[in-house]
């Protein structure tokens, strides 16, 4: 308003024209305080004087004036005394005081957190939630959210039946903002039954039909949250489906931001509910001038609703969408095609008719990304539609895009045997092969040494020729590797090769891009958030270490039901006997002298990775079989070996079968001979869920620090760089200890293995159930995110074993709730063998005695996090059944130890 | 909560910036211009937008980017919701929303979006409300402050605030008393080419200017409410008595408002009142197409058709049209290749039509794709989708009020595929 002019020497004059009856005046001296109270922080003081007796004003307006403008004064030595005056308006008689108080506390926090939680300043917001006003329960709970933001383990918003009424009945009666709040709110709360659960969605339902857009879509999160408790038999249930898609379908009417956030939501409510819009498939048409944004998604949902029952209007609109002007929309247009060649089965006849009448209009791009889509539904329907391989084989000239020219390629070798001409197209391409982009380059060798394997008389020249391309003319490492192992392969043992390469393919699946549905519980939550655009959770993106809760839809309880703990110990022996068997301490110092045990043993340092496998000659004779008939053509010139300084990599990719995979097995053996029990590996992440980027791995344990073992398979077509890890908080802090160093690029069918080093200094948050670990993995192509559990055992430290005295102590001091028995069946080791076996996972045994013919095994370990957990292990000689007593402090870890037990002793 | 506020020009120049919490940096805007320059059209720019610390929210109204910065979760939704809320009100304010009327009044505006959000929360977006802390400027008002050198700031508080009817100022007076209610219906279709529908809504709303004494309490009854897929109401609107009566009822605000918006959805027969006849054609060799549309009306209910104008982005191969319009006038720009026609009125017993030839580049290849036709008209005194009032009472107060309905339908997006 100063036009840019700096006119803080005024400070004095104008606080002097502050104590105005003249409002206007008043105002503009309020304004004039807000910009430049933080340059003249001394002076501002001279100002709380007046703001003071403001507060204290008979007209409610000006006391909410000057409350208001004192909270945006960003100046510390002001909020000391704000806090006085706050405090009286916050208990003001005037709604309207009230509920600009409520705001001017989350200013404050804003400010100096420290001191509204001294002042109490929360407890009266919190009460403020209950107040009469609707108003001032619609700004209390904004300023409640806005505070629980940057506090979010603080239970500030903690909601009871009681609270839930006093704001749903405030919902109806606040303003369109304070209701977006409320209902914002109202989505954290979980009912406890299906009951409350539909009392409130007939509450929630009127809002639905609010003009307000943030509005209805913050009652459509509510609803679907609840709606997960409500049982589908309900008469409601049907009802709630019906109202939920009118509004969906209203908001596609919005201008076009509005109906971006609408759509990137409802993609998430047709994945979790696809009943809800499935007659809606005309709203989502395209119109030709919607913006390019709108556009997509559009067609992103349009793929998702296509059903048999709807596909031949889809499949009209997609040919219609793939003759407009912009590349983009075109492009996923003719994808979307093949998509749903792919889900749809009956309708993938016309799909590829569709396909084949866009490649007649020879349009570049068009042709380009139908041959990639064609590829994909060769893959789902083999040897079904290859009779449009001829009309493929036309455009070849026309590919420039590499992965145009690849899906090409890759039909080519697919169906060697029946183009006749298979060899000539495959030798054009090689002509140029330096100047073809890797993933073309993986193709083409492929490919060619498919047609080799079938066709191999005529084109032995080719695979030589592509072969020594592949090998020695290329610094691409991924290539080379490739191509090492498709020589070694067809020079050992033609047959193998042919089994493997020729190998039949696993089937597509039907949707490549869902979400995990995990995620789209978690994200179904937080429907109409920045969350729900990105689809990601708000822990991956939001700001700064702030820890974020993770929501989670409620389980379906009914109310009749009764809650079960869901940890209830097998019972065991009655609490008497429980006394006898722990050893009084004059047994226990003759039992010790018998013990057997040395100082912990820790393994040898693991010795993976370079193995070298040195100059083992794979090159056999195994060729001869293969060309026989060709005398001339046994390689001696051309297939000499590889040069040996290129010894093999531990880390051959390429899914082998066969003997040859045998040969590079050696590394999976060695790990396991020492340490803790690792578990195989297991497959964490499958392919079809991470755009084809399969993650399988296992926990283990080595000289006192943990690591995760990963092998990370690209299964692909394209290359995979950029990885990068990240853990969720956990319930043991675990956290990687070094970034995923993943050295070169994943090239399509490619194994990497890792070792990725664990801490366990990472933040802490408790999990259900304990050892669950939330992983995320990133790449080039997008992130992705699993779930898995993680043995105990990593977790025991080296240094567990408890000075005996003080296990006697302990076992007493905790007390009896907090023991758990356990049964482990069909173990046949006898007592030293399980002592051993458990030492070497770091679970130490104190004492040993002898009761009536048991072996009683006293045993404690230690967790990374400091928790002793006390162990009595009774092994009956012949009986295969173990009973396990647990003692810890903490005995939700109990369950856990106990399969660890299992775990390592079974195994 | 919403941060601070940034309104750009096309030409990427930030012309106004307000900050309601802490000052965010220009800079943050840089993020913005690169995702606008990767925009082909300013209206292809993406509403949401991450930055590394910030999330950017814009729309594009009126050749302005309005840009709001937040920096935690907030619903984009409110966000938005509240940014179209900032362009009615100065619109509503200014007459029109446009870069150099926001200049000329900046202070105005600077007042308004100070009472309009306080830390971040809204606070008066009603317009009834924020007109009387803040007087909207006028040519005499202009005069009379210059001369006694006083402003817009209202003297008077927001007692509206204050009161359990938000929506509605206290102690209105009027000498005539008036309610109008305008229906008007747009309708959204696609047709295809050979003139099925492949899809048609009708969107309706139902805008008031209701300037009666004190405070009545009016209620509008529908002869047929059940039409309606899905409403939304103002606040005043008691979502009860629709409920259980399918009758509005409510305390209207003072002056201009929208009562109602309402969805007729494709799954009701909609009908469409106009038909376009087209045979675009071109040919491989020649460098001359054919073109030739005739307009008509199709089911009107006997209502005249206004206000008709055609457009259509011709494909880049068209140099140039020559064409004679029956009637209306019609023009093709060469550069940006749009053709546009205005027709006018449709007389029934001579249907308006265009005809000619297009030339192409000579020797290039026929076009991919085809023209797409969008279609603007006008049908004054018809709700399409056959939504009828029946009648509005008033109660509450003693006089009788003056009572008025219109109804209109309006073309939406209604675009025809050749």
């Amino acid at each position: 308003m100063t036009v840019g002019k700096d006119v803080s020497a005024l400070f004095p004059d104008v606080v002097n024209c502050m104590q105005t009856d003249n409002l206007e005046l008043k105002k503009l001296v309020y304004l004039y305080l807000m910009n430049y109270a933080k340059s003249q922080p001394d002076m501002a003081i001279m100002a709380v004087n007046t703001f003071v007796k403001d507060c204290e004003d008979p007209n409610p307006l000006i006391r909410a004036l000057a409350v208001r403008t004192m909270g945006c004064i960003r100046v510390d030595k002001i909020t000391e005394y704000l806090c006085e005056p706050l405090r009286k308006c916050l208990k003001d008689e005037d709604p309207y005081v009230r509920k600009t108080a409520a705001v001017c506390v989350a200013k404050l926090h804003d400010i100096n957190a420290q001191l509204v939680e001294d002042q109490g300043f929360l407890d009266t917001l919190k009460d403020l939630i209950s107040d009469s006003n609707p108003m001032v329960v619609a700004n209390a709970v904004a300023a409640l959210s806005e505070i629980a933001e940057s506090h979010p383990s603080s239970n500030l918003l903690d909601l009871n039946p009681q609270s839930i009424n006093k704001l749903l009945t405030a919902l109806n009666e606040c303003t369109e903002w304070g209701q977006i709040f409320i209902l914002d709110c109202l989505a954290n709360y979980t009912p406890k039954d299906d009951r409350e659960a539909q009392s409130i969605c007939e509450r929630v339902t009127p809002r639905l039909s609010h003009a307000n857009s943030a509005v209805v879509l913050s009652a459509v999160k509510v609803l679907m949250k609840f709606m997960e408790m409500l049982s589908k038999d309900l008469d409601y249930y049907g009802t709630l489906l019906k109202k939920l898609a009118p509004p969906l379908v209203t908001l596609l009417s919005a201008e076009p931001e509005l109906q971006y956030v609408a759509l990137r939501n409802i993609n998430l409510i047709v994945q979790k509910r696809p009943e809800i819009l499935k007659h809606e498939m005309k709203v989502f048409f395209v119109k030709y001038n919607d913006p390019i944004y709108v556009k997509l998604e559009k067609l992103d949902i349009m793929i998702r609703l296509a059903s048999q029952a709807n596909i031949a209007q889809v499949l009209a609109e997609l040919k219609e969408y793939a003759t407009e002007v912009d590349v983009d929309f075109v492009r996923k247009a003719v994808r979307a095609i093949g998509r749903c060649a792919i889900k749809v089965e009956q309708s993938a006849e016309r799909c590829v008719s569709t396909l084949l009448d866009l490649i007649q209009t020879k349009v570049n791009y068009v042709v380009q990304e139908a041959i990639v889509v064609i590829k994909d539904i060769f893959r789902k329907y083999p040897n079904k539609y290859e009779s449009v391989i001829a009309t493929l084989c036309e455009n070849l000239d026309s590919l420039d895009e590499p992965e145009a020219r690849a899906a090409m390629i890759w039909i080519v070798g697919e169906y060697a045997e029946r183009i006749d001409n298979a060899d000539e197209l495959l030798e054009s391409f090689l002509e140029g092969f330096h100047d073809e982009s890797t993933q073309v380059q993986l193709q083409l060798l492929t490919a060619i040494v498919k047609l080799f394997l079938k066709k191999p008389t005529e084109t032995q020249e080719l695979v030589q020729q592509v072969l020594s391309l592949a090998t020695q003319d290329s610094d691409n490492p991924d290539l080379r590797d490739r191509g090492y192992i498709y020589w070694r392969l067809l020079s050992t043992d033609p047959v193998a090769a042919k089994e493997v390469v020729l190998a039949e393919k696993p089937l597509i699946s039907e949707e490549t891009d869902l979400i995990e549905p995990t995620l789209l519980d978690e994200l179904i939550c937080y429907i109409g958030t920045l969350a729900s655009v990105y689809h990601k959770p708000p822990s991956a993106f939001v700001e700064g270490g702030r820890g974020v809760v993770h929501k989670s839809l409620p389980p379906r309880t009914a109310s009749s039901e009764s809650t079960e703990s869901p940890e209830t110990a097998p019972a065991g022996a009655p609490p008497g006997e429980q006394l006898d068997v722990i050893p009084t301490q004059g047994d226990l110092l003759g039992d010790l002298l018998n013990l057997d045990l040395g100082p912990p043993v820790s393994g040898p340092p693991l010795a993976t990775s370079s193995v070298q496998m040195g100059a083992v000659d794979l090159l056999g004779s195994g060729l001869d079989s293969l060309m026989g008939d060709e005398p001339e053509g046994i390689g001696t010139p051309n297939f000499v070996s590889p040069p040996a300084a290129a010894a093999v990599p531990a880390n051959l990719g390429a899914p082998m079968g066969s003997g040859l995979s045998d040969l590079f097995d050696l590394t999976s053996g060695v790990g396991t001979l020492s340490g803790s029990y690792v578990a195989p590996k297991a497959v964490w992440l499958p392919a079809m869920k991470a755009k084809g980027l399969e993650i399988s791995g296992t926990f283990t344990r080595q000289v006192g620090s943990i690591s995760m073992d990963l092998q990370l398979t690209n299964k692909a077509l394209q290359v995979m760089t950029d990885f990068a890890i990240q853990f969720n908080r956990n319930s043991f802090g675990l956290a990687p200890a070094a970034p995923l160093q993943v050295h070169a690029p994943l090239s399509p069918n490619q194994t990497v293995e890792i070792s990725l080093p664990l801490n366990t200094v990472g933040s802490v948050m408790k999990m259900e159930p304990l050892n669950n670990l939330q992983v995320a993995v990133k790449n080039n192509i997008d992130v992705f995110y699993f779930s898995t559990l993680y043995p105990l055992h990593i977790l025991f430290v080296e240094d567990g074993k408890m000075d005996r005295q003080m296990f006697l102590a302990t076992w007493k001091d905790i007390p009896n709730e907090n023991e758990a028995q356990f049964q482990i069946r069909d173990c046949p080791l006898n007592a030293e063998a399980v002592s051993s076996r458990l030492q070497s996972s770091n679970i130490f045994t104190v004492a040993k005695r002898n009761v009536e013919g048991q072996d009683m095994l006293y045993q404690s370990l230690k967790l990374t996090n400091g928790i002793w957990v006390l162990a009595e292990l009774r092994i009956q000689p012949g009986n295969p059944s173990f009973m396990l007593s647990l003692k810890c402090r903490a005995p939700e870890v109990s369950q856990h130890v106990y399969q660890a037990y299992e775990t390592i002793l079974k195994n | 909560m919403i941060h601070s506020l940034f309104l750009i020009n096309s030409s990427g120049d930030i012309f106004l910036e307000k900050h309601w919490k802490s000052v965010v940096s220009r800079s943050v805007c840089d993020y913005f211009f690169e995702a606008q320059e990767r925009a082909t059209e300013a209206e292809n720019v993406p509403p949401v937008i991450s930055t590394p610390h910030h999330y950017l929210l814009s729309v594009y109204r009126h050749k302005i980017f309005f840009v709001a910065v937040i920096q935690t979760e907030v619903p984009p939704l409110f966000v938005i919701e509240f940014l179209h809320r900032v362009v009615d009100t100065f619109q509503d304010y200014f007459g029109v929303c446009s870069e150099p009327v926001i200049k000329d009044n900046v202070v105005v505006v600077y007042e308004v979006l100070e009472e309009m959000l306080d830390n971040g929360f809204p606070l008066a977006t009603e317009s009834n409300i924020l007109k009387e802390l803040i007087k909207p400027p006028t040519i005499l008002r202009t005069v009379v402050n210059t001369i006694t050198g006083s402003t817009n700031v209202g003297d008077q508080l927001p007692t509206g605030q204050l009161s359990v009817v938000p929506w509605r100022r206290t102690g209105v007076k009027y000498t005539n008393n008036e309610a109008y209610f305008d229906v008007i219906e747009e309708i959204d279709a696609i047709i295809d080419k050979s003139g099925s529908t492949i899809t048609a809504e009708i969107q309706g709303v139902i805008d008031a200017c209701v300037k009666l004494t004190g405070m009545p309490d009016l209620t509008l009854s529908f002869m047929n409410p059940r039409l309606l897929d899905d409403v939304s109401f103002h606040p005043c609107v008691r979502f009860k008595r629709w409920e259980s009566e399918r009758i509005l009822s409510f305390i209207p605000p003072d002056g201009n408002f929208r009562l109602l918006s309402y969805h007729v959805s494709a799954q009701n027969l909609v009908a469409i009142p106009v038909y376009v006849k087209h045979n675009i054609s071109f040919r491989d060799s020649s460098s001359l197409g054919r073109f030739e549309i005739t307009v008509g009306p199709k089911q009107t209910m006997g209502k005249t058709i206004e206000g008709v104008t055609l457009s259509s982005q011709m494909p880049r191969g068209v140099l140039n049209m020559s064409l004679t319009p029956s009637q209306g006038t019609h023009t093709f720009d060469p550069v940006t290749k749009m053709l546009s026609w205005d027709v006018g009125k449709i007389n029934p017993q001579k249907l308006p039509s265009l005809k000619g030839t297009m030339s192409l580049q000579a020797g290039a290849s026929k076009p991919d794709e085809n023209p797409t036709i969008n279609l603007q008209f006008k049908i004054q005194q018809l709700a399409i989708s056959g939504l009828k009032v029946n009648r509005l009472d008033m109660y509450g107060e003693k006089y009788k009020p003056f009572k008025g309905i219109k109804y209109m339908t309006k073309a939406g997006k209604f675009q025809v595929r050749t």
